[in-house]
């Protein structure tokens, strides 16, 4: 009965949703008030329906209803309770069910935190993520029905990969999705922008916060699942170029250029139809992403079975929702014009360097992760690229965006003095230097590509303590406290999430210069030295876990010459029970500046066993970079601007009333 | 027309920062990719001799073999109709097993024995490699998909 109802809510959502897309969409068009103002409490209905739907599909995972083809295929009845609702976005239905969900949920957002737009403007962005999601739900129904039923009914579920039995899984998918889909709302201002042949300061300033959101959430999502394949894939790395990975990373990088070129357009009113296009590609990127990953084009632990008939409606649905809004691009663009001027050397000028590098990157990874698939798809041979084209593309192209990272905050709009940047900054330039080279001279193994990485995260921290400084030195308030309120959110915000990007190239280049990596053959009882610590393989036990057992190592970790024991580590060798899948399970020991990392290989005889010792210095500081990264993120959407404007947007409304008669 | 010219300098150096770019791309891209061959290729010397490529096919039952430091592993990957003997240091990824898929990505040695730097790891044992699948359906035994991806109404 649950999944009939659950489908049941499906067919009504698309039917709210096609109301949705299609009532306020002519009543904007014809000027219809009534029309319009049914987008709100449509949006909430659907938003309701969609719960309700993935509610159903959760109790049927969580009450092993295995007569439902989606949990026999990806669950089980051993598996823990919180598994067992993870597993609910674990497969291809239900992840296609949990975008439309998050997508129900930002439409919803935005039609209560909209109250303050013109009603006509909220009419065509709704209507426009009623068009997205019907989409999706008519792609779910058609092709992915999340509760078809199987006859005769499983006894047993297949199980959830053991890969995904993990909390870090268990968030990673729907942050990411927060993300993604929330590159929705962006696009659906800027097409509502394009409709309406407006758009200004204020257009730029609605859309702001939501798109920082969805490249908060983006940036959390990518960076738990880095983790994941850290910990979890028992390899150690934590970033492989996998074209899985670039398919969430490429629509990051068109997130980071549209943030900052909608601070232009806010700020300047310049760059519109540049920050209209970034909209545009954003989400489609994200679309090509979620297509990449999960149709099984890629293979990787995300791809399924595959159907054909998916892949060709998703085509359909990419071609339309990307040439649509592309031919609309061009068809309207003009329209919304190009903005004011501005000097080569001014914070415009930075910002516009900052997203042609980022463009740049994007379509240098755009080919490093399509140009295979194009290969294959047209039956040419089959290629990889590697990460070393990734490295040698992307690096060069990020240095000079990170320099200029330093620069843009304190350079002004329209114009900037170079010995104005340069008296302001210059103390900054010299302890980056000093700081980076004393580095390489206490730790040893210099390189100048490691200089000049040390260089720029250092240059971007000392700079923007700089202009922290500066700031508060100049505020007029009395106390550091009052001058540090004082300041906007958003700048802080912007501080913070650069300070992050710092910390990230700090860990990067620390774990990548430093670490040490050994796979050795270990007798119960040998000890080794790695990265300043000595480890003792002691042996190995059988441990039972809830659904498997395991091959439990100890190793003891000591400091070369002490007998006291920092730490014990006990990696796991897993086989699960439901699918007899063998799993490796890394032991980390992590600390402030440095990781270690202990993973069974295989039993070579005798109690010995192949171990996988590593040291990785400072590696922890690339997810907490990304961490800042977000936090400055969140931060800079709660600036006061973003909530104190009813008057002045009531004002706006006015003028925008008028603008459309005229 | 001194700031036209100024302007037109601020383009040209765009364009040329744009190219350079380009030029980077192509160039790291050309020099990266790497080229998937099957057992039968590499036998027939079309395999690269100065850079990395891979090859994929099943892994020969009963033919790994291990060094006495066991790290160092030895195996023979085959798409049915010719052999390739391999050899690798280090540990394997769990989901590696005889008579199943592999994908190993390294250059041919002088001696004809492929040296892997890298054997990669696949997510799920029923999983085929599809550079593997491709290797056995070249050679005239394709496998049957259903038999590796298994996904639909398989009972306990």
């Amino acid at each position: 009965m649950i999944p009939e109802l659950g489908h049941f809510a499906l067919v009504v959502a698309l039917a709210l949703a096609a109301a949705q897309a299609i009532l306020p969409l002519v009543g904007a068009a014809t000027g219809r008030g009534a029309l319009m103002a049914t987008a709100r409490p449509i949006a909430a209905g659907q938003f309701i329906f969609v719960v309700g739907a993935f509610a159903a599909l959760a109790s049927c995972f969580v009450g092993n209803d295995f007569s439902v083809a989606n949990v026999a295929n990806n669950s089980n009845s051993t598996l823990p309770a919180h598994y067992r609702f993870a597993a609910t976005w674990g497969s291809h239905e239900g992840s296609m069910l949990l975008w439309t969900l998050m997508l129900a949920s930002w439409t919803f957002l935005v039609s209560i935190f909209s109250r303050h737009l013109p009603e006509r403007m909220i009419a065509r962005v709704l209507g426009v993520m009623g068009l997205v999601s019907m989409g999706f739900l008519l792609f779910m129904l058609l092709t992915s029905n999340p509760f078809d039923r199987m006859l005769p009914p499983a006894e047993e579920g297949r199980d959830l990969n053991p890969l995904l039995q993990d909390p870090g899984m268990v968030i990673h998918p729907p942050m990411l999705y927060m993300g993604y889909v929330g590159f929705s709302v962006a696009f659906a201002f800027a097409l509502a922008a394009l409709i309406e042949g407006r758009l200004d300061a204020a257009w730029a300033r609605w859309s702001r916060p939501w798109t920082t959101a969805a490249w908060c959430f983006l940036t959390i999502g990518i960076a738990l699942g880095s983790g994941w394949a850290y910990y979890e894939l028992g390899w150690g790395g934590w970033w492989f170029w996998d074209p899985v990975e670039n398919a969430s990373f490429m629509p990051w990088l068109a997130g980071t250029a549209l943030i900052h070129s909608l601070a232009v357009t806010e700020k300047r009113g310049t760059f519109r139809s540049w920050t209209v296009l970034l909209a545009i590609v954003a989400f489609s990127l994200s679309l090509v992403g979620t297509f990449l990953v999960r149709s099984g084009v890629l293979t990787s632990v995300h791809a399924f079975a595959t159907d054909p008939r998916r892949g060709v409606f998703i085509l359909l649905f990419l071609v339309v929702v990307i040439g649509g809004s592309l031919a609309l691009f061009a068809w309207r663009a003009p329209k919304v014009g190009l903005g004011g001027g501005f000097a080569p050397v001014s914070r415009e000028s930075m910002l516009l360097a900052n997203n042609v590098l980022l463009t740049v990157a994007l379509t240098a990874v755009m080919l490093g992760t399509l140009y295979p698939l194009f290969l294959d798809a047209l039956n040419l041979g089959k290629i990889s690229v590697g990460p070393p084209y990734f490295d040698t593309v992307f690096y060069p192209l990020m240095a000079p965006a990170i320099f200029l990272m330093a620069v843009g905050p304190v350079a002004s709009w329209k114009q900037a003095a170079l010995p104005d940047l340069w008296t302001r900054l210059r103390w900054a330039l010299g302890a980056a230097l000093v700081a980076s080279i004393l580095v390489p001279l206490v730790a040893g193994r210099f390189s100048v590509g490691k200089l000049l990485a040390l260089w720029l995260a250092f240059w971007v921290v000392f700079a923007g303590a700089v202009q922290v400084w500066q700031r508060l030195k100049s505020a007029p308030q009395a106390g550091t406290w009052a001058k540090v309120c004082a300041q906007p959110l958003a700048w802080w915000g912007m501080t913070f999430a650069h300070l992050g990007i710092a910390v990230f190239i700090l860990g990067v280049t620390l774990v990548r210069g430093y670490e040490t990596e050994q796979d050795l053959r270990m007798s119960p009882g040998q000890k080794v030295e790695i990265g300043g610590y000595e480890f003792t393989f002691v042996g190995t036990r059988e441990v039972p876990g809830p659904n498997y057992t395991a091959v439990q190592g100890e190793v003891q970790v000591r400091r070369p010459g002490s007998t006291a024991i920092v730490e014990t580590m006990r990696p796991e060798k897993r086989t699960y029970h439901a699918s007899g899948q063998t799993m490796t399970e890394a032991d980390i020991d992590t600390g402030f500046t440095r990781d270690l990392y202990v993973s069974l290989g295989e039993p070579v005889g005798d109690g010995a066993w192949g171990v996988r010792i590593y040291h990785k210095p400072f590696v922890d500081w690339i997810w907490g970079g990304a961490f800042i990264m977000a936090l400055g993120g969140f931060l800079a959407i709660c600036d006061r601007r973003y909530r104190l404007r009813k008057a002045a947007v009531a004002a706006q409304a006015g003028l925008a009333a008028g603008g459309a008669k005229a | 027309m001194k700031n036209r010219t100024k302007r037109g300098l601020w383009i040209a150096a765009g364009l040329a920062g744009l190219g350079i770019a380009a030029a980077l791309v192509l160039n790291a891209f050309q020099s990266n990719l790497v080229f998937f061959l099957t057992p039968s290729q590499v036998a027939a010397n079309e395999a690269p001799r100065d850079r990395n490529f891979r090859i994929g096919g099943l892994v020969e039952a009963g033919s790994v073999a291990r060094d006495r430091d066991g790290l160092t592993v030895r195996f023979r990957v085959t798409d049915t109709a010719k052999t390739i003997p391999v050899i690798y240091i280090g540990i394997l990824p769990d989901l590696f097993r005889e008579g199943k898929g592999v994908v190993a990505q390294g250059r041919i040695g002088s001696d004809g024995v492929f040296q892997a730097k890298e054997v990669l790891a696949k997510h799920d044992e029923n999983y085929m490699p599809p550079e593997a699948a491709e290797a056995l359906k070249k050679a005239g035994h394709p496998m049957d998909k259903g038999a590796f991806a298994g996904q639909k109404g398989t009972k306990k």
